[in-house]
């Protein structure tokens, strides 16, 4: 057990020490001076131009010794300082983002849940059912072929255009200033609604077709014929089949949380929703550097810290490393 | 780590396939594939959609004589007889934008997914072979790329690129796409290296290189062709991302970009639904007929999961 996370711990802090280091390096070595390219957005008189160019020198570190720069790099991000946005001119960057994350978790956790747990109940129950797979396997394809944002873009049209039911875009309505009202969490919730569903149905879909291959696999399985020639019922081999299926789904999830993350945030760019997704594309109209190396650094500790929670519970899941835990064989 | 390895194959993406390994009595087992596919359903419909859509891929510029980007029309013009897709709020010809986006589309599968199988069989490969401290090694650095979302590393790569091409796009998707199938091949390799054939084969004195070759791939065929069409699948969806956020080719067009266009000039409020609906249910369709194919693949080369 204690290998087993030592092990996971070491992947995940080689991998933010990676992130950060291609953090520092892209714009360092990357062909062209990113000082240059985001002043010459803004064109302005020359002696500004100068005094701009030699302020982001200094912020940057680009006159010192790179080893140095390195150094200075990782030291103030352990203080949490990720730089000052452009965008925003005076606003730190962690400030920035921080005020962001809330909506982009808001959409993203409940989507991620709830699409893993409705995806894997309703694809256990389709497989094998002939008429429901014959539905279900092509709508579930149709689904996780989907791009997110277009999904997006179709609800966005279809009921908030068109139909008018829903909101098209923002966080809140514009008419409100953020309160803890009743006509403000109303409010909030009317715009979480579609970005959300989005989100769930392209994940919904991939579940679904997940766990219906995975039962057909496991119904093929040396057990599963055993329990049914011993005349187990249907419904006690189908459990049997689904409780060893959801872990290789939950080993999914972690492997696909980086692809929910980036469609969480195209879909927020659909919805002019104000999370994560909506900053990024603000700040690359905006070449604003340092937001965008922040907003990156948040999605990777997002995505360790998601991937380490979803080692544990495959641990406290899986009743093989549970014995393993109480110290059995 | 061992005990969720073989699981992770069929997790890790929609539909991806188990092997089911046996060596390989190539000429038969050849018809009796041909056989089976040209009677199932799912791949033929599958592969009839993917070419249909290569076709307008490759023709559908043809029959424009100005380019995606050229402003040729009246703006917000509902499809009509002359601009079959309508055009954009500048005039811009959407037909014309979407077949030369297709042609980006299907550049960025081959060549993005392709060089993602590429690496991923390299390292596959050489991790599940060799064993020992190679595997390490390359095991740890499969795992770090795993775990790093391969959008945000795409995300600040593109930012700090001024001129962005469709193919530099691929290139960078297929850097970071990889991760999943070289653990799968690794799997794969660590099951196979140990059989009887591969044995002799080693005892004949051929070399790794050869014996990989010959001997380990070939027995794992079916599953690396499947593997590379899921490639392609997401290497699209990527790059659709990619554009959509803003950091699409500068030159040129892609499904993806037209999104952003549309989204970015009010088509949405505006009701131009002519404008986003043709790029994104391009992407859909192939993307999802390309599942859907390989569904059916699995069947043929899989005899347990065919539908008697």
């Amino acid at each position: 057990m204690r290998r087993y996370f030592g092990r996971k711990l070491l992947i995940y802090a080689v991998t933010f020490f990676v992130a950060v280091t291609v953090d520092w390096m892209i714009p360092r070595f990357m062909p062209g001076d990113p000082i240059q390219t985001m002043l010459s957005r803004a064109s302005l008189r020359p002696e500004a131009n100068q005094a701009l160019q030699a302020y982001y020198t200094n912020v940057f570190g680009l006159d010192l010794p790179v080893w140095r720069q390195y150094l200075n790099f990782w030291t103030a991000l352990l203080h949490g300082d990720l730089g000052v946005s452009i965008w925003l001119f005076p606003q730190p960057v962690t400030k920035v983002i921080m005020r962001a994350i809330p909506y982009t978790l808001a959409l993203l956790v409940p989507a991620i849940l709830l699409s893993w747990f409705a995806g894997n109940k309703f694809g256990a129950y389709a497989a094998r059912r002939k008429w429901l797979d014959n539905t279900v396997l092509p709508v579930g394809y149709v689904l996780t072929a989907t791009p997110y944002m277009w999904l997006g873009i179709l609800l966005a049209w279809l009921l908030a255009t068109v139909a008018g039911i829903f909101p098209i875009a923002g966080g809140y309505s514009f008419a409100l200033e953020p309160a803890w009202s009743w006509a403000f969490i109303g409010s909030l919730l009317r715009h979480w609604f579609l970005p959300f569903a989005s989100l769930f149905l392209v994940g919904f879909g991939g579940w679904a077709i997940g766990m219906r291959n995975m039962i057909i696999y496991e119904l093929e399985a040396d057990y599963a014929h055993y329990l049914e020639s011993l005349g187990a019922p249907r419904r006690l081999v189908r459990r049997y089949a689904f409780r060893n299926a959801l872990l290789p789904q939950l080993t999914g999830l972690a492997l696909q949380l980086g692809v929910i993350v980036a469609g969480a945030l195209v879909t927020e760019i659909v919805f002019s929703y104000p999370g994560l997704g909506y900053l990024v594309l603000q700040a690359i109209n905006n070449q604003d550097f340092f937001l965008i190396q922040g907003a990156f650094l948040f999605i990777i500790v997002g995505v360790l810290l998601a991937n380490f929670l979803v080692d544990v519970v495959y641990v406290m899941v899986d009743p093989r490393t549970r014995t393993g835990m109480r110290g059995g064989s | 780590m061992t005990v969720s390895d073989q699981e992770d194959l069929v997790a890790v993406a929609p539909a991806a396939p188990v092997v089911t390994a046996a060596p390989v009595t190539s000429m038969r087992a050849g018809r009796e594939a041909l056989y089976f596919a040209r009677r199932n359903r799912k791949l033929v419909a599958g592969l009839t959609v993917v070419l249909l859509f290569l076709v307008v891929a490759i023709v559908g510029p043809l029959l424009t004589d100005h380019g995606p980007n050229e402003y040729v029309g009246p703006p917000a013009q509902r499809p009509s007889s002359q601009y079959w897709f309508g055009t954009t709020m500048f005039g811009q010809d959407v037909f014309a934008q979407f077949t030369h986006g297709l042609r980006s589309t299907f550049l960025v599968g081959l060549l993005g997914g392709g060089l993602a199988a590429f690496i991923g069989m390299l390292i596959g490969f050489t991790a599940g072979y060799r064993g020992g401290v190679v595997d390490e090694v390359l095991n740890m650095i499969t795992n770090v790329v795993l775990v790093i979302p391969t959008l945000a590393v795409l995300l600040v790569i593109a930012t700090y690129l001024r001129v962005r091409g469709v193919i530099p796009e691929a290139v960078f998707i297929g850097l970071f796409s990889w991760p999943w199938v070289a653990r799968a091949i690794r799997a794969q390799t660590f099951s196979l290296r140990s059989r009887d054939f591969v044995d002799l084969a080693r005892l004949s004195g051929a070399s790794g290189r050869k014996i990989i070759l010959r001997e380990i791939a070939p027995n794992m065929s079916s599953y690396l062709f499947m593997t590379f069409i899921l490639l392609f699948g997401g290497a699209v969806l990527i790059a659709a991302t990619l554009d959509f956020i803003g950091l699409g080719p500068t030159e040129g067009i892609s499904l993806g970009l037209m999104m952003n266009n549309a989204v970015l000039w009010s088509a949405l409020p505006l009701g131009m639904w002519w404008w986003f609906v043709p790029p994104g249910l391009g992407i859909t369709v192939i993307v999802g007929s390309l599942y859907i194919m390989n569904v059916g693949l699995d069947e043929v080369f899989n005899p347990k999961l065919r539908e008697m």
